[in-house]
């Protein structure tokens, strides 16, 4: 297949009007949401069920002289009041980060952030839990914090983690990757380098739905369960067992419907912890569920890299290196949820899509006291600050060479002969077609017009005379190349858990199926397309397959859903699994029909006799035989399951090109997204409507970060982005109408050919609004987000540094 | 305090504190959990439900101002005797309106009183109508085309509940 060539949805229909396989089907899981019926975590009442609350930290940095607990403790319907010193008698109160680091549960010694958690109080009704806060009196002695990443290792710098044995300093890492003796070769020949300092600032997934669980730990049975919003409950299963000693058989983690997660949802927060402890103190269930304010101010922040890189080239734009200087701002505690042997996760994929031989970067990270966090919000394992840099960098060249961005893109993107193409710091590009989506982007757009229209424009302005308010017309391309699926065992892991997900498929007699999966939606339809992934193999139509997940009692072992790994993985499983029950259900058809299995041959959903088809057995008939007394060859199980843990071969690589279209107000710096244009190549796309939905979120997120999301501190650390008054999400106002196209390039090594998309417009589009403000106002760069303040600043000529507080 | 309101058609009534919400009220004491909470700024418009026929936001209301109002939140959108989901659920499904659906009960909450005043608005006007509603998941785009297809498939029903 061809990257141009859109392969047609499976051409059958269900009896209930469904595709049987890929196609645009309506989603099994709206019923319930459209009637409010969702089962969300917050939804769940227990009997006898208690609300937890947490009190939290006002300062960045403190010791903690003491905490009376008495008046809270004395309220009439408060039931308990923990404390770090409670959680210390049982060996509680740090807990193991995803990272190797640990981090407090409630604090003892010291609060490292604002926000950090210091006691904890369960009451009978949330609203006498959070009054009790009150009554709880803290008495801190300040400490200096540390805010700017930047001075995190002066020498003179508080050392925030004397928690750690012989710490000196807030130094956590380096890391390199690539070949720094190649780079200095091309840099010290190239006719051009160009190096840009630029950040990309600490912000935050922001679900609708908050972080929250109820924990019951019951008294008699001695089984804990847990409902909680998680994007990965078997993960979270064996980190419970691990931190409190609890045995695993006895925990069971369910993961109802999720509001959202972005990677917010996939890290083990105190509050969750509290919640089981609490349980434990009480026998009764507990609930805790955070607010928005505690939500952006202590679970899992992303990004917050500040990175300075250089670009080699020849005159005439050919791209010869790539060199970053990274510094990671990881907050107090290194909780960054990623693959361990890639501490700054997939960032060294930083080469992008194009073709050149020299790449090298080095990641330090420090320690600052603001919130724990680092990979989130859909960032696929910190691909987003890589796909940022690049795609900056080669708009910096485009500048300083004075040529077309989209022209420099398409000198240099890798040709489709090059695949599969190992890139300079070792990562294996499964399939791509890049300049066929770069041309497919600019058709959309009407690029050359667009370039015309500004070209008039500026002319316009440029009269004696011009209206002093018509706008600034800019146009950003971004190329991205996306790494997903994470991945082969022997490389990926957490905490020592190989990055494989199960998945057990089961025909029932009557021929309908259920899929048991290791992963969990957080909305992104998989009660749906998984059931099209099993109907494409199978035939049976989707409506007979359910999909069971987010219940560690009742799902197969496997790592959860982020990083867009769900359909390259566990997807994978799914397929594998239906190919397995396809085949024996052949071995069961040709008992049935009394002929050799080879004899046989598919049409969708049933094996005939070759040259006889009248002469078969539907997959329906097929089950019932199998669970029936029909004799089976020697070695043959009845009934028609398979169970399949799926190892990926490498990650898939999604990609795409995308064009934003934006006028800025020269008056207000009110930057306004005209046109968005997105091509997506996800290989071949399972739901279209659900994939396109995917793009749609994720290409919001990109001008709210381009233009509005940033979590930034004061000089004592105060969070200044802490509730949505703050922390601006663009609203229907700020979206354009997306404008979509595709181009389909399968993966060569996954079952179905499907790449994954969850993650690819959050990943590519912050780079293209970014380019193209920049583009209107002619500058070579300034940091997002382009409020209207900073990008009136920008136009003075004094950009503001977005991660700290206006001076 | 007492209070007693209609909700969904359904008289309701419970012993509550003056502080009370009326998200809270709704979702502990009338044990309607469709209605969500989002946020502690009245910024998100998760918790939008009627209250005497307008929208508002229910985080930002007290149980005691809807004492002898009538309310209506999601549960109440469909039919409530054939069951048949509202022109804008249907919408919704048909059109992709909604991912996670964490955001869906109060925008379609909004979405209903635009029809209701505007039974054919334009994208500008739907995207103004929502704008008090965050979305995380969608970007929107299919909220707007959900809306719409709302709009050109009105049932007599609702033609006359807008009329
Ligand atoms: S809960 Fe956010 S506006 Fe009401
Ligand atoms: S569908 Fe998830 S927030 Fe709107």
């Amino acid at each position: 297949m061809t990257a141009t060539e859109i392969p047609p949805p499976d051409a059958a229909l269900s009896p209930a009007g469904n595709p049987l396989g890929f196609g645009r089907m309506l989603r099994k899981e709206d019923a319930r949401f459209l009637r409010g019926q969702g089962h969300y975590v917050d939804d769940l009442r227990l009997p006898g069920m208690l609300h937890g609350a947490i009190l939290r930290s006002p300062y960045a940095h403190a010791r903690i002289v003491s905490i009376d607990t008495s008046a809270a403790e004395a309220h009439p319907k408060v039931k308990a009041v923990i404390t770090g010193a409670v959680l210390e008698t049982l060996n509680l109160a740090w807990m193991p980060t995803l990272s190797g680091d640990v981090t407090a549960v409630l604090a003892t010694d010291k609060v490292r952030y604002q926000g950090q958690e210091v006691a904890f109080v369960v009451a009978e009704d949330e609203y006498s839990a959070r009054d009790a806060l009150e009554l709880i009196d803290v008495e801190y002695d300040p400490l200096p914090a540390v805010v700017d990443a930047r001075h995190a290792l002066d020498p003179d710098a508080p050392v925030i983690r004397d928690d750690l044995e012989g710490r000196t300093d807030n130094h956590i890492y380096d890391w390199e990757a690539g070949d720094a003796a190649a780079c200095e070769e091309v840099f010290a020949k190239a006719e051009v380098v160009v190096a840009q300092d630029m950040i990309y600032p600490r912000v935050h997934p922001a679900p609708m739905e908050t972080c929250g669980s109820v924990a019951h730990m019951d008294p008699v049975t001695g089984k804990l369960t847990v409902w909680t919003t998680t994007q990965a409950p078997h993960a979270h299963r064996t980190v419970y067992a691990l931190v409190a000693g609890l045995p695993e058989h006895k925990i069971q983690i369910i993961s109802p419907d999720i509001g959202g997660g972005f990677g917010n949802k996939v890290g083990i927060y105190p509050g969750y912890v509290l919640s089981i402890v609490g349980s434990i103190v009480t026998k009764a269930p507990v609930k805790w569920m955070e607010d928005r304010s505690e939500n952006l101010m202590s679970t899992s922040f992303a990004r917050d890299y500040h990175m300075h890189g250089e670009i080699a080239a020849t005159k005439d734009g050919k791209i010869l290196g790539l060199r970053v200087n990274v510094l990671a701002d990881h907050g107090a505690f290194n909780g960054v949820a990623q693959p361990t042997k890639f501490p700054a996760g997939f960032f060294h994929i930083f080469t992008g899509s194009y073709d050149y031989p020299a790449a090298h970067c080095k990641v330090t990270a420090v320690y600052t006291n603001k919130a724990l966090g680092g990979v989130a919000y859909a960032c696929s394992f910190r691909i987003t600050e890589a796909v940022y840099l690049v795609e900056r960098m080669v708009d910096c060249l485009a500048f300083e060479l004075k040529m077309d961005p989209a022209e420099l893109r398409m000198k240099n993107l890798l040709r489709p002969e090059q695949f599969p193409y190992t890139t300079p710091t070792g990562w294996e590009y499964d399939s791509g077609n890049y300049p066929a989506a770069l041309d497919e982007a600019k058709r959309i757009a009407g690029y050359d017009e667009l370039r015309r229209e500004q070209a008039e424009r500026r002319a316009a302005a440029a009269e004696p005379g011009a209206d002093p308010a018509a706008p600034l017309m800019g146009i950003g391309i971004s190329f991205f190349t996306e790494g997903v699926g994470a991945g082969p065992r022997k490389h990926m892991d957490i905490l020592g858990l190989g990055m494989a997900d199960g998945c057990d498929l089961r025909v029932h007699p009557t021929g309908k199926a259920q899929l048991r999966l290791s992963v969990q939606t957080q909305g992104q339809g998989h009660e749906t397309t998984f059931a099209q992934i099993v109907s494409h193999v199978l035939g049976i139509p989707p409506e007979d397959i359910e999909v069971i997940h987010g219940d560690t009692d009742n799902t197969p072992f496997g790592l959860g859903t982020y990083g867009s790994r769900s359909t390259p993985v566990s997807g994978a499983a799914a397929a594998v699994a239906a190919q397995r029950v396809k085949d024996k259900a052949r071995i069961v058809a040709a008992a049935a029909l009394e002929c050799s299995p080879d004899d046989l041959e598919w049409e969708h959903g049933r094996w005939y006799v070759k040259g006889d088809p009248s002469k078969g057995q539907t997959m329906a008939e097929i089950a019932m035989a199998s669970h029936g007394s029909l004799e089976l060859p020697e070695g043959v199980e009845g009934h028609l399951d398979a169970s399949v843990v799926y190892n990926p071969p490498n990650l898939t690589y999604p990609f795409g090109c995308y064009i934003a279209v934006v006028d800025v107000d020269p008056q207000t710096g009110q930057v306004k997204v005209r046109r968005f244009i997105a091509v997506d190549d996800c290989g071949p796309r399972i739901n279209p409507m659900i994939v396109e939905g995917q793009v749609h979120g994720g290409l919001a997120d990109g001008v709210g970060m381009a233009l509005m999301e940033v979590i930034a501190f004061d000089s004592d650390g105060n969070n200044l982005g802490g509730s949505f008054m703050d922390y601006l999400l663009p609203t229907s106002m700020e979206c354009p109408s997306w404008e979509l196209g595709q181009t389909v390039t399968p993966s060569p090594h996954h079952p179905i050919g499907v790449k994954g998309v969850g993650e690819s417009a959050t990943v590519g589009s912050p780079a293209a609004v970014v380019n193209a403000v920049l583009d209107a106002l002619q500058l070579r760069h300034a940091d997002m987000p382009f409020t209207p303040a900073a990008t009136w600043r920008a136009m003075q000529g004094r950009p503001l540094r977005p991660d700290l507080a206006i001076e | 305090m007492r209070v007693t309101m209609k909700v969904n058609g359904q008289e309701t009534t419970a012993e509550i504190e003056p502080r009370l919400l009326l998200v809270h009220y709704l979702r502990e004491s009338a044990g309607l959990t469709g209605t969500h909470w989002g946020c502690d700024t009245s910024n998100c418009g998760a918790c939008t439900v009627w209250l005497d026929g307008a929208p508002v936001k229910s985080c930002t209301t007290l149980a005691a101002m809807a004492d002898g109002h009538e309310v209506r939140t999601v549960e109440g959108l469909a039919d409530p005797v054939t069951g048949d989901l509202d022109p804008v659920q249907q919408g919704f499904m048909e059109e992709h309106g909604l991912q996670c659906g964490f955001c869906t009960p109060g925008m379609m909450m909004t979405a209903r009183a635009l029809l209701d005043r505007n039974p054919d608005p334009d994208e500008d006007t739907i995207r103004e109508a929502i704008s008090g509603n965050l979305c995380r998941c969608t970007g929107y785009e299919n909220i707007v085309r959900a809306i719409r297809w709302a709009a050109t498939h009105q049932t007599v029903d609702s033609q006359e509940v807008s009329a």
